[in-house]
Parts: C-alpha cells; structure tokens; sequence
C-alpha cells in the first residue's frame, strides 16, 4: 500500500510552505490527466477554435455577401465600437438588466427556496409549481409575456389599471423604461426558480444543530437569518450571483421577441447577433463578439475575487 | 458446446467475428442505400427542383404541383418554406448561398433584397429567351426586378398598398374620397372626427417602406445612385425628407394616431379599422380578403390611390411582392427557367391572387377570370394604376444597411421632427463607412 505522507528526507529537501506530492498523489494525478485528455481535446476543438478565429475575423473587414471586398483593418473595428454611442448605450441597458433582476431574482428566489425547504404539506406540489416557470422554453416566456402586456390584447392593462401609474391605453413596448419593465418581468419570471434551487441546495448546507442551538439561547427569527443562516450559505449565495449574472449579462431571447430592441431595449448580445447574422458584417460582429466574452470574463473574476467565492465549498468539498 | 476458434494472435471470438460479418453487411447496406440515392437524385430519376418559398396560405405549393403536372416528368417541384420576416428570409438564404448549397433551385425572393443577392451574384439573370417568354410585368415590379441593367428575377406576384377607408367616416368627415388626398387631410379629418389612421410603425422594413413612400411622394429619393453601394449618395436629407418627416410628425402628435403607433404594423392596423373609430388605414393589396368574412365592415370599405405627400404631387405607393430567381449553385438552370416560366404564367399569376390576395404583377394575370369574379372592378383597376405609379425602394446591395440605419433614427413616430432627415443622413453615411454601428 502506498502512503500519502512524506518522508523525512523529501520534508527536509522541501522550501517552506511547498506541499510534496506523494507517488500515489503523482501517480493518480498523471491518470487523471489521461483520463481528461480526451475532453480537453474535445473542448479546445469545439469551443478555442471558434474564439481564435472569431478572434481572426474581427481583424478585418469582411462582409459575407461581399467576400471580394474583405480586407485586414486591424484593430479598427475595435476602434469603431469602443468609440460607438450605441456600444456603450447597449451595455449600460444589459448592465441595468443584469443588476436589476439579479437582485430582485435574490430575494424572491430565497424566499422560495425558504417555502421548498420548510413546507410540510404538498411539499412535492409546492415545489413542481415554483420550478415550472424554469422548464418553460424562453422564447416561448416572451412570447406569453409579450401577449400580457400588449395593449391590444394583453391583461396587465385591464387586470392593474386602477393602479395610479397604469392607463388601460397603456403601450408598455412604446418607451424606453415601460418596455425595459416588461423585458425584466418576464426575465424575472423565467429564471427565478432557477435561483431559488441553486439558494435551496445552499439552504440545505445549514445545520440544523446551529439554528436549535442559536434559538436555545434565545435568538430571534431575523437574527438566525442574518446571523446563521445567509453567512452559512454565503458560497452557494455568490455561485447562485455568478451565475444568474452571467446569464443576465447574456440575455437575447426576451429582447427578441418582445420589442427586437426597438425603444433602446438593445443588449450587448443582440447588437453582436445583429452585426454578425443580420447585416453578415462577420468582421465587426466577430469584434463585438471579442468583446462579450472579454465583458463575461471580467464580471465572473469581479465576483469570484470582490466576493471571494469559493466555488469548492459551494459544492460541499470545502 | 461451442469452442472458439483460436487463431493467429489469439482468440477470435464469435462475438467479433460476428461483429466483421455486421461491418462488412453494413457498408453493402451504405453502398446500395448510396446507389439508390444517386438514382433518385438525378442519375436516372426525374429531377427535383427545390424552391425555397416565404410563407403564405398554400398558393405557392399549389403552383408547385400544378406545374410538376403541367411538366410531364420533366421536372418535380418541392417547396421549403422559409421564415415569416422577410429579414429572416433574406438572412437564411444568403448564409446557404454563401455557403454554396447546391440544394436551391429557385427562390421566392423580397425587392428588399434583390440587389444584394444580384451583386453578390447568387442569382442567375434572366436570360433573354426566356424573358421574351415571360407574362410582360407591369413597370414598378420590372424596376424591382433590375439590377446592373439586367432583369435578375422574374416577377411574380406585385404588392401594393392603397388608402382604404370607411365610407361613412369619409362622408362624415366631408371628405371627397373621388380625388386625390394628402395625408395632411386624412389626418386632420380622422383626428377631428375621432377616427384613426392606421400605418406601419414599428422599428422594422415596413416602417422604411412608409418613409420611402413618403419621401418618393414628394418628389424625392432616399437615395440617388443606388447601384454605387457604399458610395451611393444619400439624400434623405432634403426637402422631400422634410415633407415626409413632417407627415409622421403630424400623425404621432394627433389624436388620429393609434396607441400603439410605435409598434404597429399590417397585422395591427386591421383590428382597430374595424371598430367604430376606425377611419383610414394604409396596407396592402391582401386587405380585401380579410374583411370579406366581416360583411358590415366590407360593405362600409372604401379604396383610393395613396395619399399625397404634397398636395398635387402625384403619390409613389410602396411596392412590395415577389420575384423568382434562379440560384447559381443550382445543378438544373435549365429545367429551372422552365419552371420559372410555369410559376409565372398568367394563369397562375390570377389562381394565386385569388388563393392568397397577392396580386400579379402583370396585366395578363389580372384577366385571370376567377379573379375578375372574385374582385370589384374599380379595385382591381385601382391595383394596376397603383404598381404602375409605385416607388419601389432603392436597388442597393446595402439596403439592410440602409433601411436599419433609417429604422434607428425615424423610430419611434413620437421622436421625427425637421431635424430628423440631417442626423438620419448623417448617419446612414457613418454606416455605409463602416464608422458607426448599426
């Protein structure tokens, strides 16, 4: 049998603070990296030689129904959307989205993971009901929604207009904001379940024994949750952030179907699919597309470093 | 008992050598599956014309099996249909073409991007003998149909859109529907009435075909030079741009515009022209049909040429339609042409306005006598004197380009006012120079 200690004489050769892998440890691990190799290869074919060559493309300018015309430009396009109002009017919409739903998702999702992990009666019910909203194709979400706040046909209108700020003549996709509210109502709607798992499993990391223990000593309902229950599912709080904001960050389908981002509704991910499949400009979107992945990247190490999330823990390896 | 067999190596058991026997019958099964293909394909088989086709109620599969009939196995059709958007339409055609798909053989294909697809050379022009074969188009769908002095679709099918109107609301109103009226009349006469004028508005090509309508109503273009394609000069900033930006300023701030004018478009219009406030609503040709079920609202409908931009200037009314072109990639130019020929015959020219509301777009069909039956008289004359005046959009291989940076400054209705044609201008340029983003 192999041991996992090391031996003196490897202790003595060590510098400080610099962890010696036993053989078994060294062994196991060349395994593992055989064993991944495989999907490694497979990953870099299918997701590293897309971005390299969108990566290509957006050097040049290149239109695909004008291939004759294509030609390097360098980073160019780069220059043309950094210094775009419309870049930068689409990224302050996606960031607003993002921000809004994220935290309005956070606090409905714990509220429903709370009901999913407390419930006694029809708990199953309870439960299927919460998470339906999720199994429900997005485009198809948008769709419902759209048809709800319409003004021909829609119930929000007549169901919500003895409330002061709606009219039963309200155009919810006829400016800016009413249609940003309808956008993230359905956003909202959609993905809340979502957090509201991701928070459950989070809920379900929480002893027991420490909430018995902090009620004995007389701790109120507000205090458990401040004091045991949110810092004790702090990891899965920040994963279930991470995650939810890089979907927000990469909505499409709602803007889509609701308003084709009319009335400056636009995202980042819309502008991108309307330079590269729309117009075919290959070489700009190519560029826009750099630059989404480049703005996912930053928001996922701003989360994981600002927030420390330690993604191992999450899991419950930690 | 079974014993394995022991062979060089090692053994081979049954499993694997029955294993050989399944790979060895599976590449006969792929080799005579392989054959079969290539007869029906075109070895020894009738050939198979793919014709890619936008949505409609069932006239364009109808054709394709008449003329599969009419072609005593020369040739089979088969449509596939394409999305509902013209956008999306154009969108999925050129990301095959571009790719090479040898698959299409003809294509139902939109003006709006017939210049595009005739630059990047995705189509076959028409050649001159089977041109001379063609049903003769009426003057708008033959300029919709030409690029670079050559006819590179045949023409179809021609949309126009007329002024309709309720007869009653007009009287009301005091309105003479027998002469020509301006868009400042019909709205001032809705808005004073209580009425409503119905147009397309949304953020999308129907909105520029307004606009174009407009501007080309008042004596002006969007664009001059068209066919110079990112050079074109752009001359959105003029007084016919002015005049046109006047009118949907006058709309989106009366009480004649709809509610939800900044999303409105063909489908919308119609609802609300059906209510007690329904007055004036521009659309096209399909109109008819669609209050023929509703007798109170048919007997009440009135038809005129479309409005004036400018009062005594005769008006330009959008042209829309269909052309069928012949894909470059396709194996089968011949047999193509051939069927071209066929789809666009008078005859089923007039069965396909009748089966769809889609009018042909050349006098010939309109003798189709089914189609005589089936429409007033005057309207169908009011048809015909419509696509001869119409103003089709620019021929430009950017028109995409164009109408999108049209769509981003003229929407909403609400926000046009007279400065609106010079930042458009501005920035449709910007556009074409690959300096701004669309």
């Amino acid at each position: 049998m192999s041991t996992t200690v090391a031996t003196p004489a490897q202790s003595a050769k060590t510098p400080p603070g610099k962890v010696v892998a036993s053989d078994r440890a060294v062994a196991e691990n060349r395994l593992g990296q055989k064993l991944v190799a495989p999907a490694v290869v497979i990953m870099v074919l299918v997701t590293a030689y897309p971005m390299l060559q969108a990566l290509y493309l957006s050097l040049f300018r290149y239109r695909l129904t004008t291939p004759e015309d294509k030609g390097f430009v360098g980073l160019s396009n780069y220059g043309v959307i950094l210094g775009d109002s419309l870049f930068w009017k689409d990224t302050l919409n996606t960031v607003i989205i993002m921000v809004v739903t994220v935290a309005i998702e956070l606090v409905i999702g714990f509220a429903f993971a709370m009901v999913m992990h407390r419930i006694m009666i029809a708990r199953g019910l309870m439960r299927t009901a919460i998470l339906i909203p999720y199994g429900i194709v997005t485009v198809v979400s948008a769709f419902a929604w759209q048809f709800a706040f319409s003004i021909n046909n829609g119930f929000v209108n007549s169901w919500f207009h003895w409330l002061p700020w709606i009219s039963p003549q309200q155009n919810w996709f006829g400016d800016h904001w009413h249609a940003m509210f309808a956008i993230m109502a359905s956003e909202i709607w959609k993905t809340t379940p979502f957090m509201s798992l991701l928070l459950l499993a989070g809920l379900s990391q929480v002893s027991e024994d420490m909430l018995e223990a902090a009620q004995v000593d007389g701790a109120t309902w507000t205090q458990r949750l401040y004091k045991v229950i949110l810092p004790n599912m702090k990891a899965a709080i920040m994963v279930a952030v991470l995650f939810r904001a890089l979907d927000a960050f990469r909505i499409f389908d709602n803007i889509v179907i609701m308003t084709a981002g009319a009335q400056n509704t636009e995202s980042s991910s819309f502008l991108t699919y309307r330079q590269v499949i729309q117009q075919m400009q290959l070489g700009m979107g190519s560029a826009l597309s750099v630059l989404l992945f480049l703005a996912v990247l930053v928001i996922a190490f701003l989360i994981v470093k600002l927030f420390r999330v330690d993604l191992a823990s999450a899991r419950g390896e930690g | 008992m079974h014993v394995p067999r022991r062979s060089r190596g090692g053994y081979s058991s049954p499993g694997r050598s029955g294993s050989r026997r399944r790979v060895v019958g599976s590449f006969a099964a792929l080799a005579t599956a392989a054959g079969l293909l290539s007869a029906c394909g075109g070895g020894g088989g009738t050939p198979t014309l793919i014709w890619y086709i936008n949505p409609d109620t069932g006239g364009q599969a109808a054709i394709a099996s008449r003329c599969t009939a009419a072609s005593n196995g020369a040739y089979k059709i088969e449509t596939q249909v394409l999305p509902q958007d013209a956008g999306q339409q154009r969108v999925q055609l050129a990301r095959r073409l571009a790719a090479g798909d040898s698959s299409i053989d003809l294509m139902s294909i939109d003006p709006a991007f017939t210049a595009e697809f005739a630059a990047a050379k995705y189509v076959v022009p028409v050649p001159d003998d089977v041109k001379s074969k063609l049903p003769q188009a009426f003057k708008g769908a033959i300029t919709a149909s030409t690029w670079d002095g050559k006819e590179v679709v045949a023409p179809f099918w021609s949309n126009v859109q007329t002024l309709w109107y309720r007869k009653s609301f007009a009287q009301k109103a005091g309105l003479d529907m027998s002469q020509p009226v301006t868009w400042d009349q019909i709205i001032k006469a809705a808005s004073d009435n209580g009425g409503t004028v119905g147009v397309q508005a949304n953020k999308y090509e129907g909105y520029v075909v307004w606009i174009n309508a407009l501007v080309m109503g008042a004596g002006g273009n969007l664009v001059t030079d068209p066919g110079a394609g990112v050079d074109a000069k752009i001359d959105v900033n003029s007084q016919a741009g002015k005049d046109a930006a006047s009118v949907i300023d006058a709309l989106a701030h009366s009480k004649a515009a709809e509610p939800d004018l900044s999303v409105s478009n063909e489908g919308t219009v119609l609802a609300p022209f059906a209510t007690p406030q329904g007055a004036f609503q521009v659309n096209w040709t399909f109109i008819y049909q669609n209050y023929a079920s509703d007798k109170a609202t048919l007997n009440d409908l009135g038809w005129a040429m479309y409005p004036e931009t400018v009062q005594g200037t005769p008006s330009r009314p959008p042209y829309g339609g269909i052309g069928i072109g012949v894909s470059s990639t396709s194996k089968h130019t011949d047999l193509d042409w051939k069927a071209v020929e066929c789809i666009t015959s008078p005859d089923n020219q007039g069965q396909y306005a009748v089966d769809t509301g889609n009018m042909p777009s050349s006098a010939a069909g309109y003798s189709y006598g089914k189609l005589t039956s089936a429409y007033p008289a005057s309207l169908l004359q009011l048809f015909q004197k419509s696509v001869e005046a119409a103003g089709p959009r620019p021929l430009s291989p950017y028109w995409s380009d164009i109408s999108g940076a049209i769509q981003s400054t003229w929407h909403p209705a609400g926000s046009v006012s007279s400065s609106t044609p010079a930042s458009s201008q501005t920035f449709i340029q910007q556009v074409l120079e690959g300096k701004k983003l669309l």
